[in-house]
């Protein structure tokens, strides 16, 4: 199963666009195996330094998880009026207190984030970023993601235990190895 | 292993208990493609995710004028408590008296197990079983299969 949208400028990144290793994840920041997974990935991205690139795409299943939206739209509002590193303040924040996720919880962690919470909760009520949200959501269903969180590595879909952090980890230094054997490191250093 | 119905043959028609209603006969849904979903049992973590992940798709299978129908061997009282609880917008088929008998039809009765597999049927308009797909009974096969399939049916669609 492979990644039907590649990663791009527009997407949230961690890390380097040169890293052999891009480790993308579809999330709902609702989801608690999606909380289980987040020291999981950092754990991965201490790990792997300069080597890992990390990609998170919304991915909200908001019947079962009502306040998943609302914290999509949260973060992406902070990206767009502060930029990716308070992206991925908000990210953090939320992944932290995962089980206070109203409206008023998600305005301290964008104010803890550096944003104006009453200028996010005002996107959010607008809908500013559900189409990016959406636009996220129907990517992911194209390209096979089944659940949350689902991981792919280097555009191909991991269907692997991402409980089991050396496995994972197993995963991504092969990954790096293939990967670091396609591009040479002088052509990399040309891409943006 | 059975061999599930394979594109081309006529999707053999049925009359099953749903949820949200009393009885649901496939041929009520001709003159629309149809997305026969068939899973082992409620409750069972793999299924709560695809039903889950279904429910969540559903607005791009209606952009396609599907109709998307569970099925599994689960008795009606039992879909309707799972239904309520994963907020599920489509319709369980409670294919349990005679036990399977739907799920025989289109070859994907696990005998040993006493349940259907985990599998997947894109119908035409006509009834005409235009895609299918076993999947692992503990992979959940998502979604893309099936949409992939709809845009065949309806290219000028393609979104």
């Amino acid at each position: 199963m492979s990644l039907r949208l590649p990663v791009t400028a527009a997407d949230h990144a961690l890390g380097s666009a040169d890293a052999p290793v891009t480790l993308l994840e579809y999330g709902d920041y609702q989801c608690p195996f999606c909380g289980r997974a987040h020291p999981i990935v950092e754990a991965l991205r201490a790990r792997f330094g300069d080597r890992l690139r990390f990609v998170f795409r919304n991915f909200p299943l908001t019947e079962i998880h009502p306040q998943a939206l609302h914290a999509a739209q949260a973060a992406e509002s902070v990206a767009a009026r502060h930029g990716e590193d308070a992206f991925w303040r908000m990210h953090h924040a939320i992944f932290a207190h995962q089980k206070a996720l109203l409206d008023r919880h998600l305005g301290e962690y964008a104010a803890s984030a550096g944003a104006d919470p009453g200028a996010v909760l005002g996107d959010v009520a607008a809908g500013a970023h559900v189409a990016r949200v959406e636009a996220d959501f129907a990517g992911g269903v194209r390209s096979g993601v089944n659940g949350t969180p689902t991981f792919f590595l280097n555009g191909e879909r991991f269907d692997g235990d991402w409980r089991d952090l050396e496995g994972f980890a197993a995963a991504v230094a092969r990954a790096a190895g293939e990967a670091s054997g396609h591009v040479h490191p002088a052509q990399a250093a040309h891409r943006e | 292993m059975p061999t599930p119905l394979p594109p081309g043959a006529a999707a053999p028609d049925f009359t099953l208990p749903a949820t949200g209603g009393d009885a649901l006969a496939l041929s009520s849904l001709r003159g629309r493609p149809v997305i026969l979903a068939f899973y082992p049992a409620d409750w069972s973590p793999v299924c709560g995710d695809q039903m889950a992940l279904y429910n969540q798709v559903l607005p791009a299978f209606r952009a396609h004028d599907a109709a998307l129908l569970g099925v599994s061997v689960d008795g009606v009282w039992c879909h309707r408590a799972f239904a309520d609880d994963r907020r599920l917008h489509f319709p369980l088929l409670a294919d349990f008296e005679p036990k399977g008998a739907v799920a025989r039809a289109y070859g994907v009765y696990d005998d040993a197990e006493g349940t259907s597999e985990r599998a997947l049927f894109v119908l035409d308009a006509a009834g005409v079983v235009r895609w299918s797909f076993v999947s692992p009974a503990a992979v959940n096969p998502g979604a893309d299969g099936i949409l992939d399939a709809l845009d065949r049916l309806d290219p000028k669609s393609t979104p």
